[in-house]
């Protein structure tokens, strides 16, 4: 029987054909956590009777989310992740390294074909890189990191097809997605893989496809991956396409090339609006970085619309750059300097305010327009703040007027 | 006998305990914090082996634990709702926060339940009806029997799907 690119990686896995459905047992190829998941995920590795890591080049600690330490309890939890590393032999990212998917890309941790395990909701962001990659909690990752193995229902797959070759104006992967968000809801592919196909996904970049496989988790898929198809990689690698014929439990398809510039309204990322419709909304704040949109092309899109301008007065700016090497390489072309220079204030690779722990939490009634993945009440810190999601350059745009934009 | 206390759809795990609180390892600051943003007053009206029950999609978002630990840490006995996101499904099995899916439910706040974990059954004392649970895979009942992945990984050193 024909088969989906998720049934396909994990037969791959398994040992034998295996159909949406069926449980199986699989081998990981690699796995990750983070300073808000990795303290629990160790504790519990230690209950179970860890001794040693089932693989110590599979696993992978990053301290993202609140890095540097904002507090002393936050400080004492990270070194817990460092004694750890140094115990047991596995890899530890430290502050500045960047956010733990874009370390784990940067760093080929993962690789088209294989199964990931992150200890973080947006680990289907792989996706990009025609890999099966998941969101597990913590007492899952620690039964990884001690078996090298997880349990996992084979997913059925909703295909979704961008039509269309040119995309309009202004308009990015974060648009795209946005749409899909809108269409299957923030419930509408629970359990679901999402298979991303079609002439205006071919010719994205992989940051472009990260944006697409990242937002599956706002739809509470289990998985998000783009056929490979265009897919350009430094180094040879095996393609897995669905075959022709493979079982969809849905499919979706949308005109790529008519879609006009998307924004999330507050609370929910499913409550999507074309920007037009909220243009002249004043804010208070721009934030772009993140997993979902913190990478050079983010960051060039908004040094393009701010190069010798000046944001709002009034509206304060933040900018954090996904990794180190994004860093590294907005630093070297100008994008740094174009946006320090517009007003913006750079803030050190990592999850910055994206989930509130620090490092610029909005206060009470002030509107955030940011290039994040989600908007729910209190996500960055403030339940009295709201938070519009749009893509970098919506983001650079509204800060340039203070209000909401069309870019 | 335990009573409920309803909340709606698509309760996000932000909600259940916010990002700027899951840095820690205090079970007990958990429990002090749950619920929150939603429900200021949750910690007046809820009494240890309370229940909670929701509607669709409860616990989508974030893929933190420490939604499901701060819940069990509060006293919640069991967590009904029509579905779950599947992370928050898996990590509640996993930590020994019993959930029940239950499609069809109608329960309302102040309704007594009497729960049958294993068997999947629930008897809506206030209502007069009876509810079952969508059947779960043998490996999760066994994890949830044995009160979390920890102690089922102790036992059988390894997953067993059959
Ligand atoms: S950037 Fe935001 S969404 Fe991405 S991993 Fe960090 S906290 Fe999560």
């Amino acid at each position: 029987m024909p088969q989906t690119i998720a049934e396909k990686i994990l037969s791959n896995h398994a040992g034998k054909k295996v159909y949406a459905g069926e449980l199986c047992i699989v081998p990981v190829d690699g796995c990750m956590a983070t300073d808000t998941t990795a303290p629990l995920a160790i504790k519990a590795f230690k209950e179970m009777g860890g001794t040693q890591l089932a693989d110590k080049n599979k696993f992978h600690l990053i301290i993202d989310h609140a890095a540097p330490a904002p507090n002393e309890r936050i400080a004492n939890l990270h070194t817990l992740m460092r004694n750890f590393a140094k115990e047991y032999g596995c890899s530890l990212y430290d502050i500045g390294s960047g956010i733990c998917h874009q370390v784990m890309v940067d760093n080929q941790k993962v690789k088209p074909g294989d199964i990931f395990m992150g200890a973080d909701s947006h680990t289907p962001t792989y996706g990009a890189l025609n890999a099966f990659a998941c969101g597990v909690g913590s007492t899952d990752l620690a039964a990884v990191m001690l078996t090298g193995k997880i349990w996992l229902k084979v997913p059925q797959t909703i295909k979704v097809i961008l039509h269309g070759k040119k995309l309009q104006l202004g308009v990015s992967g974060k648009d795209l997605v946005l749409e899909v968000v809108k269409q299957l809801t923030i419930s509408g592919a629970t359990y679901h893989a999402v298979e991303y196909h079609g002439e205006a996904v071919e010719q994205l970049s992989l940051s472009q496809r990260m944006v697409l496989c990242n937002m599956v988790a706002e739809m509470g898929a289990k998985t998000g991956i783009v056929s490979p198809k265009g897919l350009q990689l430094p180094y040879a690698f095996n393609p897995i396409d669905a075959e022709d014929d493979a079982v969809y439990s849905r499919v979706i398809e949308i005109d790529a090339s008519s879609i006009q510039p998307k924004i999330a309204i507050p609370n929910s990322p499913d409550d999507v609006h074309d920007v037009s419709r909220y243009i002249g909304t004043k804010i208070n704040y721009a934030f772009i970085g993140t997993c979902t949109n913190g990478r050079l092309d983010d960051l060039q899109a908004a040094a393009k619309i701010l190069k010798g301008q000046k944001i709002a007065e009034g509206v304060r700016m933040v900018i954090a750059p996904a990794s180190k090497q994004v860093l590294i390489d907005a630093l070297q072309d100008g994008t740094i300097q174009t946006l320090i220079e517009a007003g913006a204030t750079i803030i050190n690779s990592g999850c910055g305010p994206c989930v509130g722990s620090h490092e610029g939490v909005p206060g009470d009634g002030e509107i955030v327009i940011s290039a994040a993945n989600r908007n729910f009440k209190g996500r960055m810190g403030n339940p009295n703040a709201s938070i519009y999601l749009a893509s970098p350059a919506t983001v650079a745009m509204s800060a340039l007027y203070g209000q909401i934009t069309n870019p | 006998m335990p009573t409920s206390h309803v909340y709606g759809n698509n309760i996000d795990t932000d909600r259940i305990i916010p990002g700027k609180y899951t840095k820690t390892l205090d079970i007990a600051s958990l429990a002090e914090h749950v619920m929150e943003d939603l429900d200021p007053d949750f910690h007046k009206k809820f009494v240890a082996g309370d229940i909670i029950a929701a509607g669709d999609n409860f616990g989508c978002g974030s893929s933190r634990e420490q939604a499901p630990i701060a819940l069990k840490a509060a006293g919640v006995s069991v967590v009904i709702a029509k579905f779950y996101a599947r992370i928050f499904f898996r990590n509640a099995i996993n930590i020994g926060l019993p959930v029940l899916e239950i499609p069809d439910h109608d329960i309302e706040t102040g309704d007594e339940l009497l729960v049958d974990l294993l068997a999947g059954i629930v008897k809506n004392k206030t209502k007069n009806k009876t509810y079952s649970a969508t059947k779960m895979p043998k490996v999760m009942l066994d994890i949830m029997q044995e009160g979390g992945l920890v102690n089922y990984l102790k036992k059988n050193k390894d997953y067993i799907l059959e």
